[in-house]
This record gives C-alpha cells, structure tokens and sequence, in this order.
C-alpha cells in the first residue's frame, strides 16, 4: 500500500485535444483545481508554478510536453514546511484514445516512503480529476470545498 | 462474517454530483449497474449475510459473495468472488467496500478491494483495470443520463498470472 508513488486512471468523454487544452490552461484549470492557476510557457525546460489567489504553492520545471499525448512536469511544494519533499516530485499525464473516450493516466512518482505530501495528494488528484471529467462532460465543475477533503490538505 | 483479517490492497477514490441515495440506487442495482458495469447486473441482498450476485450480460453467475456491512447510502461492504474453478482456494475470498461521504454538493465514493492475504500486482493487475472505468463510467451516467461505452480489453497480465497458478479462467 506504501508505495513511493501514486497512480490514478479515468476515462472521459472528450478529445485528445480538448484534455490537453484543459490540463494546460489556466482559464480551465481555475475552474477544476479550487481556483488554482497554471503558470508556464510550457516549453521544455521552462519553469511551471501553481499560483492559487496570487500566492504561489508549487514550483516545478517542464520536462514533457507532447501535444495532445504526454505532459510531465516536475513539482515541489513551497508553502508549508510539513509538505516539503527533499528533491522534486513529478507528475506525468498520458492520454489515450480509447474508443469514443479519452483515458487519462496520471503517475505522480518520487516521494519519499510514507510521505505526508504524498498522502495529500493521494487526496487531492482524485478530486481534481473528477472535477475536471465533469466540467468537460457536463460543462461544470464540481463544487467540492478543500474542506471536505480531509486533514492533510484541509490546512493548506 | 470476520472481515477484519482482509487488507486492502486497491483503492478509487471519485467524486460525482449526485445524492449519496442515487449513488446507493447505482450501486445496488442491476437496472444501473447493466449501464455502467460492462453489461453486468448486480443483485444484492442489503442485509448482513445477504447474498450478492453479479450475472453477466448472458444471465450467468459471474460473481458471487456475501454481504458483511451495510449501512445504507454511507457504507457496504460484501465479498467478491469470481466464479472460476479454484480461484477461491486459490488465492482466498476477495472483499470489496464502497464508502460514501457528502464533499460540499458533491459526494467521495471509495472502492476498496481487500484481500486475506498477500497477492502479487500481477493478480490486482485485473481490478486495477477494471474499477476506474466502472466508476468512471458511473459518475458519467449519474451527471450526464449517459453511461460510457468503455471497450475494455481482457486483463491479460491477470489472466496469464491466474493460469500460472492452474486457475482455469473462460
């Protein structure tokens, strides 16, 4: 179960393209990930922050950017002490047509054992990404305070 | 029924627009589960030692276990065996658990299949398959009217592991 990584699947009913749009683009993204703003040019090597109501939580580097297929950044938490991971986390999202849907893959790998920041977003990513499934099928996010998330993120 | 000797071993976690009573409904029966469940109908006794049944789409047993928890619209739980000769004997009874939690207007629903003993990734290879697009295709249904159409491969890592072991699978 302690795994040093976190992996999450779902299937939507979209486009390569419009997944891609909404994984990289701030105007979606506030929509779906509690407000928060994706910061990059996206080129490889460029820098990429989450950014949620003017205060930066998370800062990584673009490591892949392979339109509409394979997006990889690295990610480091900056604002709370307890969530701070030694080196640099990343996140891989690959995108797969399957039939009429999209399965989106998430891999979030580099954590320490038993890692608090990981248990967070072991919390965190399943929320993002149903709301994120909503909001392309139906037009809506989901409306899921960070409150009813549980302890770990509920601080932050 | 003891259930306290299985551990957990995969979890999903989804959140979906819906009422933990429609989530309930969704889960408990074959009119729903037909939709999302790859053709599967689920029929359940939601009792403690209840029987829970899944046919396939053809009206044969597929699945068949016992109902251990049942809290209504917050918590069930119920055993999950796959009907293929020695797959019980084999690698032990499987649990699966379904917990609901309001999350603002939404609501958190997390499957988790346990098991009484340890098994290698190759055996949870098949339900690490199979749930995300369960459940996937049950928050569609429930927030759209319209469940996915999720062709899904056989779980050919799990197969080739089980007839390893001399499980007979169809």
């Amino acid at each position: 179960m302690s795994k040093p990584e976190f992996v999450y699947v779902t299937y939507i009913e979209t486009t390569p393209e419009k997944l891609w749009e909404a994984l990289t683009s701030s105007d979606f993204s506030r929509r779906y990930w509690f407000g928060t703003e994706l910061q990059s040019d996206w080129r490889i090597g460029s820098s990429f922050a989450l950014v949620t109501n003017g205060i930066t939580s998370d800062v990584g580097e673009v490591l892949e950017f392979d339109r509409p297929r394979r997006l990889s950044y690295t990610f480091n938490h900056i604002l709370r002490d307890d969530l701070r991971n030694a080196e640099p986390t990343k996140v891989v999202f690959t995108l797969e047509p399957h039939g009429p849907l999209v399965k989106l893959t998430l891999i979030h790998e580099g954590f320490a054992k038993a890692d608090k920041l990981r248990d967070a977003i072991s919390t965190g990513w399943p929320a993002i990404l149903s709301s994120l499934k909503s909001l392309l099928e139906t037009g809506s996010a989901l409306a899921i305070p960070r409150t009813a998330l549980g302890k770990e993120i509920q601080s932050s | 029924m003891n259930i306290d000797r299985f551990k957990p071993m995969t979890v999903y976690t989804i959140y979906m627009a819906a009422t933990p009573e429609k989530v309930w409904q969704a889960l408990t029966s074959a009119e729903f589960s037909r939709k999302y469940f790859f053709g599967n109908a689920v029929e359940i006794d939601l009792r403690i030692g209840g029987a829970y049944i899944v046919r396939a789409p053809d009206g044969a047993l597929h699945i068949s276990g016992e109902v251990a928890e049942c809290v209504p619209y917050r918590k069930l739980s119920f055993t999950f065996n796959v009907n293929w000769p020695e797959l019980i004997e084999k690698l032990g009874a499987t649990l699966v658990t379904y917990e609901i939690e309001p999350a603002g207007d939404a609501i958190r629903l997390t499957m988790t299949e346990s098991h009484d003993r340890p098994l290698d990734d190759d055996i949870l290879s098949g339900g690490r398959q199979g749930w995300p697009a369960i459940l996937s295709s049950l928050k569609s249904l429930l927030e759209t009217g319209q469940a996915l159409v999720v062709k899904m491969a056989p779980p050919e890592r799990m197969l080739a592991a089980l007839k390893k072991l001399g499980i007979k699978t169809p």
